[in-house]
């Protein structure tokens, strides 16, 4: 019997019984809606995870040279946490001597930043993260200005105590008014706002506008970082062999003005984008690890679900197939025409499934911070899944049905 | 001469029934030409149930010889059997026998979906059968949307459509009134005359009388063999 004859019939059996069929399908559905749901997530936060951390460190051909990695998602030791701790700090000497020592093309940004209290009048904005640092940074961080301007590189060599607002910072000190060429006060000192930078949206429902950007050397500078230290230079080049060119000179230049033996390891950190995301990516790992432990367990109760209803689907259909048997069905025609009839209705259950795990990414994506990617790869599992359960859980009640004895099976009620 | 379309020599039938062993059939022999129109009748335990099961190859005898339209078939396996069944032995049954769900057409289709035949082609020739059996106007119509006799008629289309040597009918109009009976044995008498052979199992006289031959089984053996006007009742 052709296998399209066998599905075709499959379809009318379920039809016909529609709530039956459904309730043997709610394992394989819950299996299927997870799956795609987890997946889509999980795939989600790597996407944006992947996003955040490039963008942070300045795109996928840049690093920061640091005194320790801040961006680690994996298991730091308590040892590892000490040995961070009593290296010597960045300090901008050790910057001019790296940036004097790379040879390749790249553009340089020295850059500290801690959270201050920015006031306009009356009005104060809190735990607003001030960033000193050049005027490289701009294009380094793809910072569009939505108004005014970015400061330049006389105003950072001179030190001149002007600022760049973050667009919400903007919006809360200025409720209407124009910001650029208004005066603020961080620390007591007055700076002059000369531009303000486009909305960056928000991460995980923080607002990514929380900041304030002023030239390395301002005044304010003492309240972000010590005299004479930076938390970072970062750097940015064009393309993967001159980045790597750039971490070696870095890494060279540093080891020779922390007079490093050989032996010795590197006292700082060269941080980049695949290193900051190896650690994700370990996070993920475990993730997609216990996700086909809890899919496997729905998919078995599934199978013995629908394997049960094609039990009862045999005993109560005997006289059909004693009829099939006399008009001639052989038995590899019975046993195929369950084993479809089966793995139609998983497939089924599957294809809800998938309906319901992209709406529930899609629902937790618009109710949480989290965000949703569907990936294609989880919705080919999902199928390919959906019919192998139904077509494991299908052969012993089709045997079963296979083997009834014609004329037992055509005397049956 | 044409060989006949069954011969069945010397067949025997035992079951094992909790310990017992139940002789169905002790010793039959019997031969059918092409184109007869034969009743088998007997009271219940004179093993005309197991003929009729043996017959139709849902069966297999203990001993003895049943040739079918020229093929041994004692010994065929499951789907061999299968087989015969599908080209050989038309069907018709005393409670139908149809697939609830299924509408006419399709149940008529069935035998030729397990001959492997193309969709196209068998709903023309379930089509052609159904009109044959004048029901051209409840093909889409389902089994219980149908009267008995229109629902027996379904069955008969269904058992002709793949042209078996016999029409083999169990009882077929135990489940009718008198009216819907002398109709459907009309179909039959029409079917004979038109060269099928009809082999009808049956424990009502007058119902066997439609055929040209009656044979009587006793004890699972054949008691008496007789040829009758056929149609004269």
């Amino acid at each position: 019997m052709p296998l399209l004859e066998a599905f075709r019939m499959a379809l009318e059996t379920v039809v016909a019984q529609k709530l039956k069929s459904f309730f043997s399908l709610i394992g394989v559905f819950i299996g299927v809606m997870f799956l795609i749901a987890v997946v889509s997530i999980v795939q989600g936060m790597n996407v944006y995870v992947q996003n955040t951390v490039t963008s942070e460190i300045g795109g996928i051909n840049s690093f920061q040279l640091r005194q320790r990695p801040n961006m680690v998602m994996g298991n730091v030791t308590e040892d590892m946490w000490r040995e961070w701790n009593r290296r010597p700090r960045i300090s901008v000497k050790d910057a001019a001597y790296v940036r004097a020592r790379v040879t390749v093309p790249a553009r340089f940004a020295n850059y500290c930043a801690d959270p201050v209290s920015i006031s306009y009048g009356t009005k104060v904005a809190k735990q607003i993260e001030l960033r000193g640092t050049e005027e490289s940074y701009f294009s380094l961080k793809k910072y569009n200005i939505a108004d005014g301007r970015a400061f330049s590189g006389e105003e950072v060599r001179a030190g001149f105590p002007v600022l760049v607002l973050g667009s919400i910072v903007a919006e809360k000190l200025f409720v209407g008014q124009e910001p650029v060429g208004r005066s603020v006060t961080i620390g007591g000192l007055p700076y002059r706002v000369v531009g303000v930078v486009e909305s960056q949206g928000t991460t995980f429902g923080l607002s990514q506008d929380k900041f304030a950007i002023m030239p390395f050397s301002a005044p304010a500078r003492r309240m972000i970082c010590p005299i004479g230290v930076l938390d970072q230079l970062m750097v940015s080049t064009d393309d993967p062999a001159t980045m790597q060119a750039a971490m070696d000179q870095v890494e060279a230049a540093m080891r020779i003005r922390r007079q490093l033996r050989p032996q010795q390891a590197d006292n700082f950190t060269i941080q980049t984008a695949d290193a900051a995301l190896s650690s994700w990516k370990k996070v993920t790992t475990v993730l997609f690890t216990a996700l086909p432990l809890l899919v496997g367990i729905s998919l078995v109760v599934g199978g013995i679900v629908i394997m049960n209803i094609m039990l009862m689907a045999v005993s109560e259909r005997t006289r059909e197939i004693g009829i099939r048997k006399a008009l001639g069905a052989k038995r590899r025609d019975i046993l195929a025409q369950f084993v479809v009839e089966s793995a139609t209705l998983s497939l089924l259950g599957a294809a809800m499934g998938i309906a319901a795990g992209i709406l529930l990414a899609y629902g937790i994506k618009a109710l949480t911070p989290l965000p949703a990617a569907i990936a294609p790869w989880s919705l080919g599992l999902a199928v390919t899944l959906g019919i192998l359960v139904g077509m494991v859980a299908g052969v012993y009640p089709a045997t079963r049905a296979a083997k009834l004895d014609p004329i037992v099976a055509l005397r049956a009620e | 001469m044409n060989p006949p379309i069954i011969r069945v020599g010397d067949l025997t039938r035992r079951y094992e029934m909790g310990g017992e062993t139940i002789h169905a059939l002790r010793g039959v022999s019997l031969e059918i030409e092409r184109n007869e129109y034969i009743a088998i009748m007997g009271p219940s335990g004179s093993g005309k149930s197991t003929m009729m099961n043996v017959l139709g190859c849902l069966d297999t005898p203990t001993s003895g010889e049943y040739w079918l339209n020229g093929l041994e078939v004692s010994r065929l396996g499951d789907d061999a059997l299968a087989r015969v069944r599908n080209r050989e032995i038309g069907f018709v049954f005393q409670t139908f026998n149809l697939l609830p769900r299924a509408s006419a057409l399709h149940n008529v289709e069935l035998p030729m979906v397990y001959s492997g035949l193309a969709a196209a082609e068998r709903r023309g020739r379930a089509a052609a059968a159904l009109d044959r059996v004048g029901l051209a106007n409840r093909m889409r119509h389902r089994p219980n949307e149908l009267s008995g006799g229109q629902r027996q008629r379904v069955a008969i289309a269904r058992a002709l459509v793949n042209e078996p040597s016999i029409l083999l009918a169990d009882e077929p109009t135990g489940n009718l009134d008198s009216t819907t009976s002398a109709e459907i044995m009309h179909l039959f008498e029409e079917l004979h005359r038109q060269g099928q052979t009809v082999v009808m199992v049956t424990h009502e006289p007058d119902i066997a009388a439609h055929a040209e031959r009656v044979v009587t089984l006793r004890d699972g053996r054949v008691d008496s063999d007789r040829v009758t006007q056929g149609a004269a009742a």
